[in-house]
């Protein structure tokens, strides 16, 4: 589903992204993991096109992401997105933040009202809340909200930055089970960024390892731990196991 | 809310003065004053005096000073006011030095204005100090301050910068004084008064000059030029309206020196409205009556605020749909956004007064100028807070807005602009009020609102006058500050008072 050819970028003086060669499938669902400033969030938004690499080129479903901003934004409406926090629009309801992009769209008020319907029932957000402003929700549904946005549109892809950076581990790990399920549901090709080994074990089919804005290793979990490419895939998997397996 | 705008703007544009006047069989003419008392007793004299041949005379009162008259006059906006010999050579055409008044009446006429014969009397610019102080230190000519260096000179500003004022008589006596004050003519007196200062500027028909117990020090190496009243007027209106300056021209040689000292004592002193005593003055030396009107205080104030709130509201509607744009601008280009504040920065700076003025040679006198320098004002809140407001917005919700798809316009009017709300209204709110305090200054410039009381009062000494205008401006600004309070809950999206924490 992308494909990045040569990519690379640089913000400053700092080398965010090394020239790199990367594609993902199709249906399957993607981590990118790493320790913080490896990259993998600028990874991210060179896919939907927030950001332009300085070199090679990123190929959505086949074909280079458009360099005219507004064409781009038309591929944008297949990606859907969602951000640590929700990144949700305070002024706006909950439904209204889900709704935002359809009426723009000017779907017809039918389809808006049964799309925004199943939303609720897959990502189990209490319907009566649906009138609240973000300010009135508390973290997990504000997460959920973010997530209705993101797939409101029957997107192609879901691309996901941290969406469970914020909250507390009980809600985490109850939107964790959620995300697995509503991700199988779909079958659509996800793509995960996060720095925690749990969460990209439990909702990750392929892993992309990456330190200093370079790709270290790929594959699955197992793969990786059984078959490290560098010291450093184990000594990242050791340290995040470590507080659970004590003497290990 | 939309409705109820226009329909105050449909009251406020019915003010006298401000709609287009229907061209009208009647003469017409327009009469300016300068903001003393004596000037204002001329300028109501002459709009009586052309009122008798049936010509409807508008006397625009207290306009901020000599320039402001003389470019008035020459531009078309008055027909005729009060002047003195002395301001014309010494000032206005400084640079000519013009002998006698035969040249200065062909100076006059080659700028198309004519000038009367005198009216009857010299207000020379004089020294004075408290009598009983002249006496003690010996003091009774210019020369004889020389020997007191320590005295403490006050000045009105006119006379500070003039021409024959203050720079050309110390060279001309060699005074050695270095305390040199400049401020208001009215505030002068007072300051000898209190033993502020010990040495003022007076004319030579001050009504305090008795009052106040003050003593004349003789000029006596003649520095000061002869004052004379005349009246200056445009030739064309003149032509049109032959019969009108006939009656006007009746004032000539009509009031002797100490008959102005006793009509400005009347109205500085026992605080008698000008226009009535200009209309005694008439019933006694010609023998006319004319009808006094006078207006009741519910309606002055009514008329005042009509005139203020017409000032506020056009400069203010026009600074919004122009500075909110440029703040959106100055917050989506980061190099033209600084050119425009610090543009916005330096109007600002400029002190108001200035601003009227120079705004005069390009809009005249009136609300026009007026509403142009209140609605530069205005700029500089409003597109700082735009552009603050636009640029404090978090960077996920931005980056959310972009991650949807949804173009740059959509983003700035269903995402960033409701989020900037707040801070919008807030620079429209201070501009707003800032604008009623700033609009007093309106009055000097014949633009009327709540200063015209200001002013007068000021003049006279008044208090009671100042309040009329400086009560209705305070609570003009409060209302205004509350209806901005209002208006925030109705403008303010409910998610951003909801909200507490994040996205606030």
């Amino acid at each position: 589903m992308f494909e990045l050819e040569g990519v690379s970028k640089r913000f400053g003086a700092t080398q965010a992204l090394q020239p790199m060669e990367l594609r993902l499938p199709p249906g399957r669902t993607t981590v990118l993991l790493g320790p913080s400033g490896c990259g993998k969030s600028t990874l991210l938004r060179l896919m939907n096109g927030l950001l332009r690499p300085d070199t090679g080129r990123v190929l959505f479903d086949g074909r280079p992401l458009p360099l005219e901003e507004e064409e781009v934004l038309a591929v944008r409406q297949r990606m859907g997105y969602a951000l640590q926090g929700g990144g949700l629009f305070p002024h706006l309801t909950a439904a209204q933040n889900v709704e935002l992009m359809a009426r723009y769209l000017r779907w017809p008020e039918e389809r808006i009202r049964a799309r925004l319907e199943a939303l609720v029932e897959l990502t189990r957000f209490p319907s009566e809340a649906l009138g609240r402003f973000p300010g009135q929700l508390s973290g997990g549904q504000r997460q959920r909200v973010g997530l209705m946005r993101a797939l409101m549109l029957e997107p192609d892809v879901l691309l996901l930055d941290e969406p469970l950076g914020a909250l507390d581990a009980m809600v985490r790990s109850e939107l964790q089970v959620d995300l697995r399920a509503i991700f199988a549901r779909l079958g659509k090709t996800v793509v995960l960024v996060t720095h925690d080994l749990g969460e990209a074990a439990f909702l990750g089919q392929h892993v992309v390892l990456l330190r200093d804005g370079g790709v270290v290793q790929q594959g699955t979990l197992a793969e990786l731990e059984s078959n490290p490419a560098d010291p450093f895939v184990t000594r990242f998997i050791q340290a995040q196991r470590l507080p659970l397996e004590p003497g290990a | 809310m939309r409705g109820l705008l226009a329909g105050v703007l449909l009251v406020l544009l019915g003010v006298p003065g401000c709609a287009p006047k229907a061209p009208g069989t009647t003469p017409e003419m327009r009469v300016g004053s300068k903001k003393f008392t004596e000037s204002v007793i001329l300028g109501e004299l002459v709009a009586r005096l052309a009122r008798l041949p049936g010509a409807s005379a508008v006397h625009r009162r207290e306009l901020g000073g000599t320039t402001v008259l003389w470019e008035a006059l020459k531009r078309g906006e008055l027909d005729i006011y009060p002047e003195y010999t002395g301001t014309l050579r010494q000032e206005l055409f400084a640079a000519r030095g013009l002998r006698d008044d035969a040249a200065l009446r062909e100076a006059l006429a080659a700028e198309g204005l004519g000038m009367s014969a005198s009216l009857g009397f010299n207000d020379t610019y004089a020294l004075g100090m408290k009598e009983a102080e002249a006496e003690r230190l010996g003091i009774r000519r210019i020369s004889d301050l020389r020997a007191h260096p320590e005295l403490r000179l006050g000045f009105s500003n006119e006379f500070m910068d003039r021409g024959d004022g203050w720079p050309s008589l110390r060279d001309r006596y060699q005074l050695p004084q270095r305390e040199v004050r400049g401020l208001d003519h009215d505030l002068a007196y007072r300051g000898l008064e209190s033993g502020a200062l010990q040495v003022t500027d007076l004319y030579s028909t001050d009504a305090e000059i008795a009052a106040y117990g003050l003593r004349v020090l003789e000029d006596d190496l003649k520095h000061f030029p002869a004052y004379d009243a005349v009246l200056l007027y445009r030739e064309d209106w003149a032509k049109r309206n032959p019969r009108v300056l006939a009656a006007v021209l009746r004032l000539e040689g009509l009031i002797s020196e100490p008959e102005m000292v006793q009509l400005n004592a009347r109205a500085r002193l026992e605080r008698v409205p000008e226009s009535q005593v200009a209309s005694e003055f008439l019933t006694r030396k010609l023998g006319l009556e004319s009808e006094l009107r006078s207006d009741s205080l519910a309606s002055r104030v009514w008329h005042r605020t009509r005139e203020h709130l017409f000032l506020v509201l056009v400069s203010l509607l026009a600074a919004v749909a122009v500075a909110v744009p440029l703040g959106v601008l100055a917050a989506k280009r980061a190099r033209v956004g600084q050119g425009v504040l610090g543009l916005a920065s330096i109007i600002q700076t400029v002190p108001s007064l200035a601003l009227l003025v120079v705004m005069i040679p390009l809009l005249g006198i009136g609300s026009r100028p007026a509403i142009v320098a209140l609605f530069l004002y205005s700029l500089l809140p409003i597109v700082r807070n735009t552009a603050a407001g636009l640029t404090g917005i978090p960077g996920d919700i931005r980056e959310s807005a972009e991650a949807l798809g949804l173009p740059p316009g959509a983003r700035l009017w269903r995402i960033e602009l409701p989020l900037a709300t707040p801070s919008i209204l807030a620079g429209i709110q201070t501009a707003a009020v800032i604008n009623v305090g700033t609009a007093t200054l309106g009055a000097l410039i014949g633009a009327g609102g709540y200063g015209q009381p200001i002013l007068t009062g000021i003049r006279l000494d008044d208090t009671g006058l100042i309040l009329e205008g400086a009560v209705p401006a305070a609570l003009l600004a409060l209302a205004v500050s509350g209806l901005f309070e209002l208006l925030e809950r109705v403008v303010v999206p409910r998610g951003l008072r909801v909200s507490q924490g994040r996205g606030a």
